[in-house]
């Protein structure tokens, strides 16, 4: 039994030198690292900067948060930046096939639709069909963002044509007129609601599911910190990353 | 590299071509490069597209509003604070000044707490049932915004310029205010007031920080023409290249009618 127990602590010792070992070689990682993310994931991204700079001394995370299809038009227009995060596959398909990733992109979370409306939720909204109330301030995003796409989905699969006010470019964007109460509902992310707090409520719809949004992380080809790149890669894949998405609202990836 | 004085005197040393030349080219430049990038062959197409259309359309319509608006409030402001004289008339001015040099997106914020939903004015708005959230008139209060300064600082400039010796003449001769304002005032600065108006038009027109913050972006309802081309310019850029050259062209046109005036009224 003894023997058993410290083969067990040789091994986990062993594999924690490893551990260790595969994370400040062949490069060390440290400088800057700059990260493309779509809007969607900056709470989360902002907690694990933290993370990462701790475990890293000597490390800064920058990060360019916009609609994930107009961070791949700038990085197919020339950004330089070392990871790209997109909200869905469609926009990380526009940087794969431009030919810009270094590897394969992978899934890491997964995100879908919900209903967001001011605190005292004014139009009495309670399922995806009151979304056509007549007068309603709804505020959706745009088709080519991935959180206008996984709508125009919804609205196909369910057969309910949405009249919204304004069409925005980011659903940050959505968020701010909902928490503003310019907007009776916005159509955003699960992860928005939780990371508003109190200052938005969330509806959940069971149509939502028609729309589910892969978010997928690539190490960029150019990139000019690779080392720490896929260290921030490795970072989100890990269980460690995984806790602060799911503790988000994100979902699994399968 | 000195060379005898033998040219006539113009003030102004050879080096100065250099930066100078550096400056025109930061402008051109950029211009030239969008013409190279553009794909011409679908250059009609682009610009005759049925959002391009209402892009432009909503542009030129919230524009002139803007402007009319800006006539209305920014001739008395103008005259108020070049010829009054009141306490505080400093701090008014730099108080309507504002906007030039404030970020237009702060304009929107700022503009959304008062005039929105639940912003400052809303209790008066809700009495009255107005609401312009999402509508075509909080674009034009936008652009009003943003193109108020333009119109005060341009006029106040030219009143200040054309002076008062006819005013008072006027007055001597037993003219009240409103008949010299009338029949001296107006007349005397009426090309200043042309340019200006246009400069107040040209900033409304490429509005976009406040507009985008305060009024949404909706096809034909709020989403002008800057709108339009930054939504273009992650989906489809040549499209939002043609877009920016008919705005360029405007500009363009914008700035000549401005020249002309002022080289008119220099006459």
């Amino acid at each position: 039994m003894p023997r058993k127990l410290a083969a067990a602590a040789l091994t986990a010792l062993v594999g924690l030198g490893l551990a260790v070992s595969g994370c400040s070689s062949p490069a060390a990682v440290n400088g800057t690292v700059t990260v493309y993310a779509a809007a969607s994931m900056q709470p989360t991204f902002d907690a694990l900067k933290t993370t990462f700079e701790a475990k890293y001394p000597g490390t800064k995370v920058t990060f360019n948060y916009a609609g994930s299809q107009a961070l791949a038009t700038q990085l197919k227009e020339g950004a330089s930046a070392d990871v790209f995060v997109s909200a869905n596959d469609a926009q990380m398909k526009v940087v794969t096939d431009a030919g810009l990733a270094s590897g394969e992109s992978k899934v890491f979370a997964t995100n879908q639709l919900t209903i967001a409306v001011p605190p005292d939720n004014p139009a009495s909204i309670t399922s995806f069909q009151d979304l056509t109330k007549p007068g309603l301030k709804l505020v959706v995003c745009q088709d080519t963002v991935p959180c206008g796409a996984a709508t125009k989905k919804i609205e196909t699969a369910t057969g309910i044509t949405l009249k919204p006010v304004s069409q925005e470019d980011a659903v940050t964007k959505v968020m701010v007129k909902v928490r503003t109460g310019e907007a009776d509902a916005g159509l955003v992310y699960k992860t928005d609601v939780i990371a508003a707090g109190d200052a938005v409520k969330g509806i959940e719809f069971a149509e939502s599911s028609k729309a589910i949004n892969s978010n997928s992380i690539v190490l960029l080809k150019n990139a000019p910190n690779s080392a720490a790149g896929q260290a921030w890669v490795t970072l989100i894949t890990s269980a460690e990353g995984q806790k602060v998405l799911t503790d988000a609202g994100f979902g699994v990836a399968k | 590299m000195r060379t005898p004085q033998t040219r006539s005197y113009s003030g102004v040393p050879r080096w100065v071509y250099l930066p100078a030349g550096v400056g025109v080219l930061l402008v051109v430049l950029p211009l030239v490069a969008m013409m190279v990038r553009l794909d011409w062959s679908r250059f009609g197409e682009l610009i005759t597209s049925q959002s391009s259309f209402e892009a432009f359309r909503l542009s030129l319509q919230t524009s002139f509003a803007s402007m009319l608006i800006c006539l209305v409030l920014g001739v008395p402001l103008a005259m108020v604070l070049a010829r009054g004289s009141f306490p505080g008339q400093q701090l008014v001015r730099s108080v309507v000044l504002l906007p030039l040099v404030l970020p237009p997106v702060v304009g929107g914020i700022a503009l959304l707490y008062t005039f929105g939903r639940r912003g400052l004015l809303a209790p008066v708005m809700n009495v009255f049932g107005v609401s312009i959230a999402f509508s075509t008139a909080a674009v034009v209060l936008a652009q009003t915004f943003v193109a108020l300064p333009f119109l005060v600082v341009s006029l106040e400039g030219t009143l200040r310029t054309v002076g008062q010796r006819y005013e008072v003449v006027a007055a001597t001769l037993g003219a009240t205010p409103s008949t010299v304002l009338r029949k001296i005032t107006l007349p005397l600065v009426l090309p200043g007031l042309a340019s200006a108006a246009v400069l107040s038009f040209a900033r409304a027109l490429g509005e976009f920080g406040a507009t985008i913050t305060f009024a949404g972006s909706m096809q034909g309802i709020t989403r002008t023409m800057p709108l339009e081309i930054y939504l273009q310019s992650v989906s489809d850029p040549d499209a939002a290249i043609a877009l920016s050259l008919v705005l360029v062209v405007v500009a363009v046109l914008v700035t000549v009618v401005t020249a002309k005036i002022a080289e008119r009224s220099m006459v």
